[in-house]
């Protein structure tokens, strides 16, 4: 099985060396693909430094959806069987992906999430603020592709062929991940979540803070209440 | 109503300004400045402008069909919904725009990718020819 571990990275200088190599250091046999979605910072050539992963420079910024896809569609192009999406910012743990890896190799699963809120998970959780938030995308999507999902804007991520395949002809532009869930739950993926400990992240600024996390839930919701309202769409 | 047959003032200043707004459309469409596409819209509010300046009864009989009181009500409504036709083909327009932009950057990005990968091996192979020569 070839993996292709995706990292989109937007102004991430201060962690991605660090993502990287521990990833690397974790996971030698997969590939690693940092999507730079245009960064104003050092975060392109801090991660063509290390040598251990290609780089894609997106010309102009385009979003974490537009860089994860970028990534889907670069898969396609070079035949991985596994994308893995691992966010640049240094949250997940490198450690965990062959917990996300395990339900794809035994068919039990089309996409694998990683979830802060399954069980009893330890680790950072994100503030009560964004708390909330995850839980009314949780009921909604739930309600939605009837399967309760705990972690829908969870960035770590591992997609079979089949459905990377999917992503790489329609992936949301900017906050992708609940929107991406009700996708791909409606056209019929698998979709199971495992355990996960994330980290608070270890340098830089999230995207989404002040006004920006109301402009982020009412496009989020919208974007999940056309979700549920859209066809399923056909596939060959 | 005494009707004066004579155009009024205003009518004469209506039907002028929306000639020459017709004129410039598509003048605008003849340089393309505008794509046919996209003055389709525009061309058919300016013959409707004319239309209603040419036509002085056309406003009231409208009103009265709509059960508007004010006539010229009737005319700022049908300014409005020309305007609001023509935003939503803008949103039309500029997201699928955005769609193919997304899709020309995410190309460009990984073409840039395979090339740069591309001439690596081509330099390293270049290197390898001129070793093997020199020995």
């Amino acid at each position: 099985m070839r993996v292709l571990v995706i990292i989109p990275a937007f102004n991430e200088a201060a962690n991605i060396t660090q993502v990287i190599t521990s990833l690397h250091a974790e996971f030698p046999t997969a590939d690693l693909l940092v999507v730079n979605d245009g960064s104003l910072d050092q975060t392109g050539q801090q991660a063509e430094k290390t040598g251990l992963a290609r780089v894609i420079h997106l010309p102009c910024n385009l979003g974490i959806g537009g860089s994860v896809q970028t990534g889907f569609i670069f898969a396609v192009r070079h035949k991985y069987d596994v994308a893995l999406q691992f966010d640049g910012d240094g949250q997940h743990l490198a450690a965990e992906i062959p917990l996300l890896l395990e339900p794809l190799y035994k068919d039990e699963a089309d996409v694998v999430i990683g979830s802060r809120f399954y069980s009893n998970s330890q680790g950072f959780k994100s503030s009560p603020l964004r708390r909330i938030g995850i839980k009314i995308f949780s009921l909604l999507n739930s309600l939605i592709i009837k399967q309760k999902i705990t972690d829908n804007t969870s960035g770590f991520r591992a997609y079979n062929k089949k459905s990377f395949t999917f992503l790489a002809e329609s992936y949301p532009a900017d906050y992708p991940e609940p929107e991406a869930v009700i996708m791909l739950g409606k056209n019929g993926f698998r979709l199971l979540e495992v355990e996960s400990r994330m980290r608070e992240r270890q340098g830089g600024q999230s995207s989404i803070r002040g006004f920006r996390s109301v402009y982020y839930m009412l496009k989020v919701l919208l974007g999940i209440f056309m979700g549920a309202l859209r066809p399923r769409i056909k596939r060959g | 109503m005494a009707q004066n047959i004579y155009p009024s003032r205003i009518q004469v200043l209506a039907i002028i300004g929306s000639i020459l707004f017709l004129i410039f459309i598509i003048e605008l469409i003849r340089k393309r400045k505008i794509k046919e596409e996209y003055g389709l819209l525009w061309i058919f509010f300016s013959l409707v402008f004319i239309v209603i300046s040419l036509w002085r009864q056309g406003l009231e009989v409208l009103s009265r069909l709509l059960g508007i009181f004010y006539a010229p009500a009737a005319f700022l409504l049908i300014l409005i919904i020309a305007m609001l036709l023509i935003l939503i083909q803008y949103s039309l327009v500029i997201s699928r725009l955005s769609e193919h932009y997304k899709a020309l950057n995410q190309q460009i990005g990984i073409l840039r990718l395979e090339l740069k990968e591309l001439n690596d091996r081509v330099a390293h192979l270049d290197d390898e020819k001129r070793r093997k020569e020199s020995r």
